[in-house]
């Protein structure tokens, strides 16, 4: 590990500016993402600022029915709040289904949404990677890639973004509240990660300094009946292969509404509007939810290994409507 | 002899000091001035070293040396080690040459680890990159036949005539299986704590399988006298072959000791052990089958190729186990290795035997489909009631046991014959299995008892529990044949102090050291009881030597046991510090005359996901027909052990090296899967009771690699019979079920 500076920070602002000040700085939460990267010599900051004594834990009511999760909040607890498993229970569903037990009670919201892809070359500081070094090449694209997107690719990457967490967030079109050297913003869920594009190594919309406060969930009556579903590896303590949260309204026989969000297929947290679409005002039905899978894959470009995740994704989209339009 | 204690399920007697935190392990021990040390790997799959820049890491702060191929010692011995048949040319750095991606090219030593780790990072290194040969499909014209290792005969055997018998056979099964490379993953990573007492005598602290074999090994490289170099290993978390022979960072941390002149630590890291210590080779395996139309088995020929590196011929005899398994008169099998740019594999439990059993038990499994026949049925018929291989009796067997206990308790007599006919829900159900088999081995060892004027005991011999819970089995027996109860016995283990104890390998473990054992423990019994009735202050007195009943620390007359006295009380008056015994044991050429092994069988049930392909075990019922069980706890939990490792291997574990730069890519347990909890059922484990003769005096085989043979093939096998579909390619992960 590079040997680096540790510093604790007890207010937000201070912290931003203190970051912000310093390129090499960066900010410390439950350190289960970034640890692990400066210990593979990815990460080398300079500079630990520790956010964890920031008062940011909170889980609380929004007065619109919403609710906010804050950023130091820990997936567990989070996992576990009422509010979360009552009105969202596809995101509790989703942290649960992420990493272990002991790394659940560490990792927080704002490191969750943070982490960074599981790319085995991403990890190895001694193969070529775009992310990690830009302009050096792209291993996985004629290497080992069964893990790697089918969605959102580029020439430049096909690095999934891992997170379980943000499927959910993604369908329900959270909002985050971020705070940076020019002041507080609130970034629409659907901007906050960027596809790669030429620029792999730009994963999100913050800019360097800039705090995550909370994650906003909107109120959403129709998710309290949500189902996440993760296909997996092993039983568990594994990162997705596919995954999917979706929400299904029905009203007199209908779809009034449904959200759907993929994991472990895109590169980033994959909200498939094309499929809402489809499933809109449809009867449910084995066809509907079919077509509905079909176009949520649609444009999907895998590479030697990972073209069994189409499939994959698109039987796990109808498992998760089937199981929850026979349900209302 | 009587079993009041063998034969106990005793808890472990090590088990306290290690959920405490009080067993030693090698990494655990702080020699005064200690420094650590790092390795530095190549990143290129071939080719050689052209510049190593290390003047940065040799500035940065506590660096004490930074040793490359230029400025490290040559070892003495290098030219004899490799003299040794089938032993890796171990790449100490000794020359330039890169050989696979992920060499150690460089050693960094500083006063903390993270200071080694930082500075390692510094090292810069230009390569002349030479053309790799990377994958085993492309190799396999330039392979080469396989040999034997270390000295064992190479793998294969003919008899009979196999390719006419497959001609004429009216029911033929042909297949192809590949096994992936996998690691074995012992939870403690390797160490090494190298110490020279002085510059003739060197001790080491490290992680191994056996303290002598590593002892004659480093003797040999460092041109020392045996007697000089003291090796420690007395707690193991786990080795499963990869701890058994030396690897690059016990050398090159003695090296790096002698070099700053201090106790130097070496510790892999996790992604270290994924190139530096060993793995199963992949294989490529081909089984065809000959029967008559009842299913009598007429032909077996089982042929493939197993991966090597460039510095050693190591070979997986995988075929072996088709020679044996069945009664079949016409069998041909042989074996070839392909030198790829890998790190050199290694023995990885149930060497040969788990790949073997995979590939020859699936295959059985499709014969029986295509006979459609019941598969446990056809392995009955075709049972081998005496060894084919070599024509000689087995010295014990209780397969056909096996096979009534697991069915029955399975309740396979419900099975349906034709796949894909059992569901629930969205879970298609299958049945299979597929029998186990592990040879019987034992080899030399010496063990020495005292029992002590305060009415201890202790107990040495230099074997090494891996985990495996040989301490405990190895107390109960001396505690049983001294006479004493075993929380007065102090086993001592792992240290070349001792007297030689054996490899832990081919499960020889408790076969090789027990022998020795007793006969130290019989002598010190016997010495005692000669003492009391020579004794005229004992009230045994004059008594004969065979009154004389020994319990509880305790000598005693057989008419009259309140007439006697302790084990302390006899020393204490005779003023003696202790009492000692001595033993040696070697395989007798009498049990050359019987075939010995361990058979058993797996039963196992799986649910697969039909859209999703995913595949859960949910039952395994395992029986052994093993010997002699000395702790029926311990060996439960090496059978339950040994089935979870298959369980990897049928459904989750594969090593990967990226196809252009031979690089492991899935070098930590994200990427490595080996089981969890919830993949793992309960595992219910019977022991049929044997009492074997023949195999060694005390009726002992090994338990430890046995549970990993034949689990794959029955995994595979019940997912045939759920789905429909032969898997034929380890692991079975989802995406070969889509
Ligand atoms: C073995 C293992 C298995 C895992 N399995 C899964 C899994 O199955 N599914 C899954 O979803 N995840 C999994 N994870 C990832 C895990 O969810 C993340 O490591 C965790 O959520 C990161 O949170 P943290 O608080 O520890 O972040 P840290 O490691 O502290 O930080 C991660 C990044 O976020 C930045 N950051 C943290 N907080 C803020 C903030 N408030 N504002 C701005 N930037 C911030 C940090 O600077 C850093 O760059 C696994 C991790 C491990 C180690
Ligand atoms: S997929 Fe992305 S992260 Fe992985 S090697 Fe390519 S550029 Fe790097």
């Amino acid at each position: 590990m590079n040997p680096f500076q540790y510093e604790q920070s007890l207010e937000v602002d201070s912290s931003v500016d203190r970051v912000s000040r310093a390129p090499e700085a960066t900010f410390l939460a439950g350190g289960t993402g970034l640890l692990d990267l400066m210990k593979l010599g990815v990460e080398t900051p300079a500079v630990l600022v520790d956010v964890r004594r920031l008062p940011l834990a909170q889980i609380q009511e929004l007065p619109d029915g919403g609710v906010r999760l804050g950023a130091l909040a820990r997936n567990s607890d989070v996992a576990q709040h009422p509010l979360v498993r009552e009105r969202y229970p596809m995101l509790s569903q989703a942290l649960l289904a992420g990493a272990s037990g002991q790394i659940r009670n560490m990792a927080t919201v704002g490191g969750n949404l943070m982490q960074r892809t599981r790319c085995a070359y991403f990890r190895d500081t001694a193969t070529p990677c775009n992310k990690r070094e830009p302009g050096s090449g792209c291993s996985a694209l004629e290497g080992i890639n069964r893990g790697h997107a089918v969605l959102g690719v580029s020439e430049a990457c096909i690095a999934t973004h891992p997170s379980d967490m943000c499927v959910p967030l993604a369908a329900l079109g959270a909002t985050v509240r971020v705070k940076g050297p020019q002041g507080e913003r609130a970034i629409p869920f659907a901007d906050f990660h960027l596809l790669p594009g030429n620029t792999p190594h730009r994963e999100t919309a913050l800019e360097h300094g800039a705090l995550v406060l909370s994650v906003d969930v909107p109120a959403l009556p129709a998710a309290r009946h949500s189902l996440y579903l993760k296909a997996r590896d092993r039983a568990s303590y594994a990162f997705a292969l596919a995954s999917v949260a979706a929400v299904l309204e029905l009203e007199g026989g209908r779809i009034r509404q449904a959200r759907l969000a993929l994991g472990g297929v895109g590169t980033r947290p994959w909200r498939a509007s094309g499929a809402e679409q489809k499933l809109a005002g449809q009867a449910p039905s084995p066809e509907v939810f079919q077509a509905a899978a079909k176009a949520a894959l649609e444009g999907a470009s895998p590479r030697a290994h990972n073209g069994f995740k189409v499939e994959l994704a698109q039987r796990l989209i109808v498992r998760a409507l089937t199981r929850l339009g026979g349900r209302s | 002899m009587s079993s009041k204690i063998i034969g106990r399920p005793m808890d472990r007697v090590d088990g306290k000091l290690k959920v405490t935190g009080k067993a030693q392990y090698a990494a655990e021990y702080n020699p005064p001035g200690m420094a650590y040390a790092v390795i530095v790997q190549s990143t290129v799959p071939r080719g050689t070293v052209l510049r190593m820049q290390t003047s940065e890491a040799e500035r940065a702060p506590g660096v004490l040396a930074v040793l490359t191929p230029r400025n490290t010692p040559k070892l003495p011995g290098a030219d004899k080690f490799s003299a040794v048949p089938v032993l890796p040319r171990l790449t100490a750095m000794q020359d330039s040459e890169v050989l696979y991606n992920g060499q150690p090219i460089a050693l960094v030593v500083a006063d903390t680890f993270e200071r080694a780790t930082y500075a390692a990072s510094r090292v810069r290194t230009t390569y002349v990159e030479k053309a790799a040969s990377l994958k085993l499909e492309a190799g396999l014209e330039r392979s080469e036949p396989a040999l034997g290792n270390f000295g064992m005969p190479p793998p294969g055997h003919t008899r009979g005539d196999a390719a006419a018998a497959l001609a004429a056979a009216p029911v033929r099964v042909e297949a192809s299986y590949r096994t992936p490379t996998e690691h074995h993953n012992p939870m403690e990573p390797h160490a090494s704590i190298a110490v020279w007492d002085d510059p003739e005598h060197l001790t080491l602290y490290d992680s191994n399988q056996g303290v002598f074999f590593m002892r004659q090994f480093l003797s040999l490289l460092f041109g020392l006298p045996p007697d000089n170099v003291r090796v420690i290993s007395r707690y193991v978390g786990g080795g499963f072959g990869c701890k058994a022979l030396p690897w690059p960072h016990q050398i090159m941390s003695i090296m790096a000791a002698k070099v700053v002149g201090r106790p130097v630590k070496l510790v892999l890291t996790r992604q270290q052990m994924f190139s530096l210590v060993g793995y199963r080779p992949q294989t490529l395996q081909k089984v065809e089958l000959g029967a008559s139309a009842q299913g009598k088995l007429t032909a077996i020929r089982h042929t493939g190729y197993s991966e090597t590196s460039e510095l050693d011929a190591f070979t997986e005899p995988f075929v072996n186990v088709s020679n044996m398994l069945y009664a079949c008169p016409n069998v041909a099998t042989s074996q070839r290795v392909v030198r790829l740019s890998a790190s050199t594999p290694t023995f990885m439990r149930a060497p040969g035997e788990a790949p073997g059993t995979f590939a020859f038990e699936s295959a059985m499994d499709e014969l029986a489909h295509a006979l459609k026949r019941d598969p446990l049925e056809l392995r009955r018929l075709n049972h081998a009631d005496k060894d084919p291989e070599h024509g000689k009796p087995w010295s014990s067997k209780s397969l056909l046991e096996c096979y009534r206990w697991c069915a029955e308790r399975f309740g396979w007599q419900r099975r349906s014959l034709q796949p894909r006919s059992m569901r629930d829900g969205d879970a298609l159900i299958g049945w299979g299995m597929a029998t186990a088999t592990f040879p019987a081995f034992r080899m030399q060892a010496s063990a020495l008892a005292r029992v002590m004027a305060d009415g201890t005991a202790v107990v040495q011999c230099g074997a090494a529990d891996l985990g495996t819970g040989a301490y405990t089995v190895f107390t109960q027996l001396a505690a049983e044949t001294l006479g004493m109860s075993p929380e007065k016995v102090r086993m001592e283990m792992g240290d070349t102090v001792l007297p030689p104890g054996g490899l832990a390998g081919g499960s020889s473990t408790t076969a090789t050291a027990s022998p020795a054992i007793r006969s130290a423990s019989n002598e010190v019994r016997r010495k005692l009881v000669q003492l009391a009735v020579a004794d005229k202050e004992s009230p045994l007195h004059g008594l004969a030597e065979k009154d004389i009943v020994v319990e509880d620390g305790r000598l005693s007359s057989s008419q009259d046991t309140a007439r006697g006295e302790t084990f302390a009380q006899l020393l204490t008056r005779q003023k003696l510090t202790h009492v000692e015994g001595k033993g040696d044991a070697a395989p007798d050429p009498a049990e050359q005359k019987f075939s010995s092994h361990a058979f058993g069988s797996h039963f196992v049930e799986v649910r697969v996901d039909e859209a999703l392909g995913t595949v859960r075990v949910s039952r395994i019922v395992t029986a052994m027909g093993a010997g002699r069980i000395l702790n029926p706890k311990t060996a439960r939990s090496q059978i339950q052990g040994g089935v979870i490792f298959g369980l990897g291997m049928a459904l989750t574990e594969e090593t990967l090296r990226d196809p252009r730069l031979g690089r492991v890519m899935t070098a930590d347990f994200a990427e490595y899967h080996v089981p969890v909890h919830a993949d793992v059922p309960d595992i219910d484990v019977h022991f049929v009771e044997e009492h074997d003769p023949h195999v060694n005096p005390l009726g002992i085989k090994g338990i430890g690699e046995i549970g990993t043979t034949g689990i794959a093939a029955a995994v595979a096998n019940a997912v045939f019979h759920a789905t429909g579909k032969r898997v034929r390619e380890l692991p079975i992960t989802l995406d070969k079920l889509l």
